[in-house]
């Protein structure tokens, strides 16, 4: 088992700038940890803090919203 | 009536329902979008292979810092893959016939090589590409192979090949090796693609390494600049590299046909022929007359010149082929090849038949002919130093002076002879090649040039014993080829020797061609064929190689063998058998001046040949060892980087092997197409100043000296540096860094203002600076950094500019020193860079000496040479500069009916109004095209769509992407785990799940496997979900049931060094949609009808012109205007700007020359009076508007007529709102207004000046103060042109009259620019002050007389106070909101800024668009502006409009809020939270526990953001498709909590 903590993250990224940000850094091959995940959200206004509450509550160990 | 009042002339004629836009960006993609959304079919051609043009180079814009590509990314994507836009990538429009209505547009189509239809964008081509050019959309400040995507984000989404021409070394080879190729190759250490790249076009890359004449390095551009490139020993080395390594035999080619070839002789030309057949798939016999194979190669070329070893395995890699070779096999009877069953045959016997000079002796013993004695020296007859050999004597004579001869002499040398050569020709004539010949000199080799061989002298016993010659003065050939020669009288003399060798020619041995074997043969003995396909006068007989041409380089021989082989092929294919012509490169021949330029940017540095090594004379004679060594690995890098790739692409045929999808192909060709179009706009943009020019400031001299582009580049984080800004000679970070401003604007040779430079300055200022600070925050800088921008007047015009500006200064420091610096000079020591100036505005006394990191050249618009050229060639009327002429009153329209123009085409200018302008000229094209709307333009049908009420039935397809994911994470793992999750029926792993034969496929299975969701697990949903959403509308599944999984750009590009991980993150991306998609629902929208007609409120120029162009696209229009009359503020303006100074002449109806505005204003009133489709509404005031876009009611109240009468209220009903009421002229009690008849306003003053009563007398001298008011916080745009104009106009009337401008900045952008030289140069003195010291204005009352009108102010540059006592005061205040916006914009729930303006939906992209559906602006309402702006916005808010009116119904968005009224406590969270004003409260609905009054969000209008359904504190509102549900279940799934999931859902 690996020594080194690697939290899982949560992204709740806007459709129209994080995500596409996201995919950008797919097509310029930047790396960032597996452990990172990206949720689709029509707006970053769509985020209910539920959602946030939700991720931790999963097993999250931090939560990123971005838009 | 359907025709519109510009139809008239067409009516008979049907109109072309399409338009054509020149230029793909940020001005040609909207008049593109708007056009194509009001059903037009579109063409939007593009130069480049990508659109986006220039704003796509930007970081960021100015005044929100918003980031430039992700503004305009949005347009790229919805261009790219509108159903009625076809965009023309690499092409150019030629020319355009016919008129206006029905032009036809030639148009050229480069070649892309890259069929964008196929291509995913994966990048595996240029992963390979060798070569390496500056990538000029990052301004060379990065490098890029000859296949490259123009950027990231570049729409279409697909690579391109760049190829400029044939480079000139393959076009020099016979054979047309891709020299430039496998040299690139060779430089990146790629040996094995190297030698594969020869091979394409020439078996023989280890002999020709070695014996080939190299034609290309003559031709080799790199010679202009010092020595060819060494290409021969390039290949000789590659080939030596590889065949050092253990051979793989080649797979054996696959028999395909039951044709049988035969090929005579095995030299390199047959076998050659004996490859290309074998490839095509038919069975080759080769017959060889002598024991081994390779011809002249093995037999007539010398050991020490070709290693056997060499020629052994090169003619094996072709035997192994499957080549069926018979040594030993001497033809005798061609005919019985065909009895034998051959359906073809090449005869390649090549010319071994050496030729005895018939002179007396020539017979005797002794004598021998050269291709003899070198087929027995390779054959081993001879040893060396045994001079009892009886046919080789010690003495050996060659006769002849060709490489032939050479080779000759120099074989015998080796033999241990002593040697002699005698030729014709001189020393210098000598046919053979000079460093053969000095090689052969060094080698002992005695020559005797210049000689006649009159006859063989021999011994009694018939021994050659020597040759009797006479000295040649001169010779010639005459027409049929017999020689002349001149001897010397008396010179005849003997050269002693034991045996004599003939080389003055070879033959080729055609005895087995029987008289009766129909093939001719020619009065030379060779075989008579046809030269353009090698055919024989038999049938299926072909011959090639030196057999027809007589002696040739073996490079001669492959091309012919090539040739050949084509020929075959046809004829056994039975195709015609003329070969088809090519479309040709052009070749590159490299000017002297792009060599110089070259050199002088950096690109080509001198460095001589890298020297090969060469076995010294003495360690050779003895032996046949090679004497040319090669190059080691270093060297021949370092000698193939001297490379000038002058073709671009090298052709190497390598992205063509790495791409998976069959999606290049080098051999496309370019069209010319013919495009019907109703009309065309033009938008081809602008192109920075060339900086160069300039040599004063250094950049190309001075490494870190750049251009404001450049600077872009560095600053955005997709850029070369990511975002880093540097010093271009040693990365290092700058910490000072200068802005100069107008580099290539207001000069010289520049009389306008390039209008953006100021603002894009401050913009990299305070993206520099934030950089800093963020590097700060990171710890990874100190956040010392300071930026300086030298400059004339700070031109900060429009909307929110001025406060930004102010920003730049205040909140970051900026250093503002208004001066105009000479030159730059460089310090040598650390390159940077020294500035000289004087800016007494500063308070600086005398000279001031600074140094900085960067400079950084704010560089200027200007219009290209091609598109000059193409303007000529469309006959539209261009400025001096390039500029598209337009006029005043009609800004768009070029000279040319039916063509228009947008953008900077037409002058500098900004994003925002290119915007308006392209909206605007697409308002023109539609106006003249209307009736033809919906002709051309298509839609696409569905079959209808299936209920899907059973449980779900999830297909899932895993993508691989070529190796784009599948290279980097376990694709079939990732469909096998897909497979076993709930609610999956159906997975599968697909190579390309895009590709046209997949989503067949994915059709297919949906429907047989009775699929009712589908997840793609591939790229991204922004570019592909609209495909597969498409396919499943095919399929007859409702759009929204479809879920993709982002395994590529979010997943395998970016972990792909960790295959494990990478795999097991795919694998929950694909859980985490499969569990969304089991929760989605079908979406349906629904249709409403849109309402034909326009409310447009504001009757000045704005108003009007927008309602006359929506009545001419067939519109009903309201115009409503408070006031008793038309015309707004043009009631007010007496004098246009001075057009002579501005532009050439404005016409109203192509005659007159200057129009008065009044004119102008009757003319456009009298329009709008004869307008039926156009209501107007005098006195009316607009009370209330209810609806939404397409579907609104207004009430309208119109004044009473009479006094005491009354006003009455009705109603409208329209499908859209514009609002253009204008603006006044600020009038308030800054300095003395008010207080004394002689302050007046511009607007006041203009009207004195018109007034016939006034007298100059009165005003002989005159003070205008600039930015009065308001304006100290806000640039009015308009005051300092005005005050240019009547100062200007006084001056006219009265030149002795002093006037004095008070200035800050003079704002004079673009071409108004010339008003300002113009007043200069009349006399008109200016002051510049600033705010801290403003001037003052004193009213000294004196008894009895009028007061003294006073002007203090300081004079910067005469460092004292002037006074200055004017008989008239001008104020230039600045236009102002009317009364009663802020109550019309809460009436119409419409945003304002902080001056009181409406605010637009964005500053740069939508200018005339309110971010409410249905509702625009235009003209002053927005922001103050000139009359041609105001016109050119009015024309966008029409087309902007139109997209509205032109549907007849409208669809609602499927994806909106949604309230659920019992859940609903009214708590108006919702009314509060949208950015976009759509719920309400209404009492049509019982909210929770049955009270009354619940929130409706209209569908029509809702956006979809989700905003009020986040807030919604009872979660009564839910968003569709993306509801709580559908969302957390995903959060749920990436943490694998599937079972909870569906209980926790259903709390």
């Amino acid at each position: 088992m690996s020594k080194t903590f690697e939290p899982e993250i949560v992204a709740f990224c806007c459709r129209y700038c994080a995500y596409a940000a996201a995919d950008l850094a797919g097509s310029m091959r930047l790396e960032y940890p597996a452990s990172i995940k990206v949720v689709e959200l029509p707006c970053s206004g769509k985020l209910d803090v539920l959602y946030v509450l939700r991720a931790f509550e999963d097993g999250a160990d931090g939560v990123m919203v971005a838009g | 009536m359907s025709n519109s009042g510009n139809g008239k002339s067409s009516a008979n004629k049907a109109l072309t329902g399409a338009v054509m836009v020149v230029g793909g960006g940020i001005a040609g993609m909207q008049a593109s979008l708007d056009l194509a959304n009001q059903g037009f079919q579109v063409y939007l051609v593009e130069a480049q292979s990508a659109i986006g043009g220039k704003m796509a180079q930007l970081d960021k814009t100015f005044p929100t810092n918003d980031c430039a590509m992700c503004t305009i990314s949005p347009k790229l994507v919805e261009t790219g893959r509108h159903p009625n836009i076809q965009v023309l990538t690499n092409s150019e429009v030629l020319d355009v016939s016919g008129q206006a209505g029905n032009f036809s547009v030639r148009v050229s189509r480069k070649p892309r090589y890259v069929d964008p239809s196929k291509c995913v964008a994966c990048g595996d081509c240029a992963a390979v590409c060798p070569v390496i050019i500056p990538d000029h959309f990052n301004e060379g400040l990065s490098t890029r192979g000859a296949i490259f995507k123009l950027y990231p984000q570049a729409v279409p989404n697909a690579y391109a090949i760049e190829k400029r021409g044939i480079a000139p070394c393959r076009d020099a080879c016979p054979a047309g090796q891709r020299a430039q190729g496998y040299i690139a190759l060779i430089r990146k250490g790629r040996w094995a693609d190297a030698l594969r790249v020869i091979k394409m076009d020439n078996p023989f890359p280890g002999i020709c390494g070695r014996i080939c004449n190299h034609r290309c390095e003559s031709a080799c551009n790199r010679g202009q600049v010092d020595e060819p490139i060494n290409i021969r020993a390039l290949k000789r080395f590659v080939t030596d590299k590889v065949y050092a390594e253990p051979r793989q035999p080649p797979e054996p080619a696959v028999v395909k046909f039951k044709q049988r070839v035969a090929i005579i002789g095995a030299g390199p030309c047959g076998l050659t022929a004996a490859k290309d057949l074998a490839l095509a798939g038919y069975a080759v016999t080769v017959f060889e007359a002598m024991p081994v194979a390779g011809g002249m190669l093995r037999l007539g070329v010398p050991e020490y010149r070709l290693p056997t070893a060499i020629i052994e395995r090169e003619v094996q890699d072709i035997i192994d082929l499957g080549i069926d070779l018979r040594l030993n096999h001497r033809i005798d009877d061609l005919g019985r090849l065909f009895d034998e069953g051959f359906d073809s045959v090449l005869i390649a016997v090549g010319a071994h038949e050496g030729i005895r000079l018939p002179i007396p002796g020539a017979n005797l013993e002794g004598v021998l002919v050269n291709t003899h004695f070198l087929r027995d020296v390779r054959l081993g007859k001879y040893t060396n130093g045994q001079l009892e050999d009886e046919a080789l004597g010690k003495r050996v004579l060659v006769l002849g002076g060709g490489n032939v001869a050479i080779d000759c002499a120099r074989s015998a040398v080796r033999l241990g002879r002593e040697v002699q050569l005698a030729c014709l020709e001189t020393r210098a004539e000598m046919p053979a090649h000079p460093w053969e010949v000095e090689a052969a000199e060094a080698e002992g080799v005695i020559l005797h040039p210049g000689r006649t061989f009159e006859r063989i002298l021999g011994d009694a016993a018939g021994q050659v014993q020597g040759v009797a010659c006479m000295r040649a003065a001169s010779f010639s050939f005459d027409e049929r080829g017999r020689l002349h020669v001149e001897k010397t009288p008396d010179s005849e003399h003997v050269i002693d020797c034991d045996t004599v060798i003939f080389s003055v020619g070879q033959r080729a041995g055609l005895a087995f061609i029987p008289e009766d074997a129909n093939v001719g043969l020619t009065e030379k003995q060779t075989i008579a064929i046809n030269p353009n396909t090698l055919a024989t006068s038999r049938p299926g007989v072909f011959a090639a190689g030196d057999c027809i041409s007589g002696t040739a380089f073996v490079i001669e021989a492959v091309d012919r063998g090539h040739s050949a082989a084509q020929s075959i092929l046809r004829y056994l294919q039975g195709e015609a058998m003329e070969p088809p012509a090519k479309p040709e490169l052009p070749v590159v021949h490299l000017s002297a001046q792009e060599i110089e330029e070259r050199i002088e940017n950096g690109e080509i540095k001198r460095q001589p040949r890298v020297p090969m090594p060469e076995l010294p004379v003495e360690r050779r004679i003895d032996n046949f060892m090679e004497v040319e060594g090669g190059y080691d690995d270093e060297s021949a890098q370092e000698e193939a980087a001297r490379c000038l790739a002058c073709g671009v692409c090298s052709e190497c045929m390598s992205c063509v092997f790495a791409c998976g999808r069959d999606a290049i192909n080098h051999d496309e060709a370019g069209k010319i197409e013919s495009i019907p179009v109703g009309a065309v706009i033009l938008a081809p943009g602008y192109q920075i100043y060339n900086a160069h020019l300039s040599q004063e400031f250094g950049l190309g001299r001075f490494p870190n000296v750049v251009t404001s582009l450049e600077y872009e580049r560095m600053l955005s984080a997709s850029g070369p540096t990511g975002g880093h800004v540097q010093r271009i000679s040693d990365q290092g970070r700058p910490r000072r860094i200068a802005f100069l401003q107008c580099v290539g604007s207001r000069d010289q040779s520049h009389d306008y203002c390039s209008s953006v430079c100021c603002m894009y300055a401050a913009k990299e200022a305070i993206m520099t600076i934030e950089h800093a600070r963020a590097e700060t925050r990171d710890g990874k800088g100190d956040g010392d950094v300071s930026c300086e921008v030298f400059f004339m007047d700070t031109r900060a015009f429009s909307k929110g500019y001025e406060e930004y500006y102010r920003r730049a200064e205040s909140k970051y420091g900026v250093k503002y020193t208004r001066c105009r610096l000479s030159d730059i000079k460089e310090n040598p020591q650390n390159n940077n860079l020294i500035v000289r100036y004087a800016s007494p505005y500063q308070g600086q006394a005398g000279l001031v000496e600074a140094e900085f990191d960067l400079v950084v050249l704010s560089v200027g618009m200007e219009i290209s040479e091609s598109v000059k050229n193409l303007g000529s060639r469309l006959g539209v009327e261009l400025d001096d500069y390039g500029f598209c002429h337009t006029t005043l009153f009609d800004p768009l329209q070029t000279s040319r009916p039916g063509i228009f123009a947008a953008g900077p085409f037409r002058e500098p200018k900004d994003i925002p109004e290119t915007v308006m302008e392209a909206s605007g000229a697409a308002a023109g094209a539609a106006k003249l095209l209307a009736p033809a709307r919906y002709t051309l333009a298509i839609e696409q049908e569905y079959p209808p769509e299936r209920r899907v009420e059973e449980e779900p039935r999830i297909g899932v397809f895993v993508c691989h992407c070529g190796s784009n994911i599948g290279g980097y994470l376990d694709v079939p793992g990732v469909a096998e785990y897909a497979a076993a999750l709930p609610g999956v029926v159906h997975a599968e792993d697909n190579l390309y799940t895009c590709s046209q034969d997949t989503i067949a496929h994915i059709i297919e299975q949906v429907k047989s496997l009775d699929l009712n969701r589908v997840v793609v697990a591939s790229c991204t949903p922004m570019t592909h979900e609209p495909l597969f959403q498409d396919a499943l509308r095919q399929a007859g599944l409702n759009p929204y049931l479809f879920e993709m999984a982002n395994i590529r750009n979010q997943c395998s590009w970016v972990h792909s060094s960790d295959w494990d991980k990478a795999t097991e993150k795919a694998r929950v991306l694909v859980r985490m949609a499969a569990s969304r998609a089991a929760r989605l629902q079908p979406l349906h929208t629904s249709v409403v009808a849109v309402e034909p007609a326009a409310l447009v409120l504001g009757g000045g120029a704005a108003g009007m012109t927008a309602a006359l162009n929506l009545a001419g696209q067939g519109f009903q229009v309201h115009l409503v205007e408070r006031e008793s009359r038309l015309g707004g503020n043009l009631n007010l303006v007496r004098y246009f700007i001075p057009s002579v100074q501005i532009n050439a002449s404005e016409k109203i109806d192509g005659q007159g020359a200057d129009v008065s505005p009044q004119a102008y204003l009757a003319r456009l009133v009298a329009q709008v009076e004869a307008e039926p489709r156009i209501l107007v509404h005098l006195n009316t005031e607009l009370l209330e508007t209810q609806g939404f876009k397409g579907n609104f009611s207004s009430t309208l109240r119109q004044k009473a007529s009479t006094e005491g009468g009354q006003s009455h209220s009705y109603k409208v009903k329209h499908g859209v709102v514009l609002v253009a009421t204008g603006g006044v002229e600020y009038k308030g009690q800054e300095y003395g207004y008010g207080q004394d008849p002689r302050i007046v306003t511009q607007l006041e003053f203009e009207a004195l000046l018109a007034d016939p009563q006034t007298t100059p007398d009165s005003m002989r001298s005159v003070v205008m103060i600039q930015c009065v008011g308001p304006a100290e916080k806000f640039c009015s745009r308009l005051c300092c042109t005005t005050a240019l104009k009547n100062a200007l106009k006084l001056k006219e009337m009265a030149p002795q009259t002093d006037v004095t401008i008070l200035y800050r900045d003079i704002r004079t952008y673009g071409f108004k620019e010339r008003l300002y030289t113009a007043a200069r140069s009349a006399g008109v003195r200016f002051v510049h002050f600033e705010f801290e010291r403003k001037p003052e204005v004193a009213l000294e009352r004196h008894a009895g007389s009028t007061p003294e009108l006073s002007v203090r102010v300081w004079e910067p540059i005469l460092g004292g106070e002037l006074k200055l006592k004017p008989d008239l005061l001008v104020l230039s205040t600045p236009v102002v909101p009317p009364q009663g916006t802020r109550e019309l914009a809460s009436r119409l729930k419409l945003p304002v800024d902080m001056d009181g303006f409406f605010l637009e939906a964005h500053v740069k992209l939508r200018p005339v668009d309110f971010s409410a559906e249905g509702v625009f602006m235009a003209g002053m309402a927005h922001y103050p502006k000139f009359l041609d702006e105001s016109i050119a916005q009015a024309q966008a808010a029409a087309s902007r409009a139109a997209n509205i009116l032109s549907q007849k119904t409208m669809q609602t968005n499927a994806r909106v809020a949604v309230v659920d009224p019992q859940k609903c406590v009214g708590c108006l969270t919702c009314v509060r939270i949208c950015p976009y004003d759509v719920p309400r409260v209404s009492q049509e609905f019982i909210g929770a526990g049955s009270v009354l009054g619940a929130a409706y969000i209209e569908p029509a209008v809702c956006h979809g953001c989700g905003s009020c359904a986040a807030e919604c504190p009872a979660q009564a509102i839910q968003l569709c498709h993306y509801t709580d549900v559908q969302t957390l279940t995903k959060v749920d799934a990436m943490f694998n909590l599937l079972e909870i999931a569906g209980e926790r859902s259903a709390q």
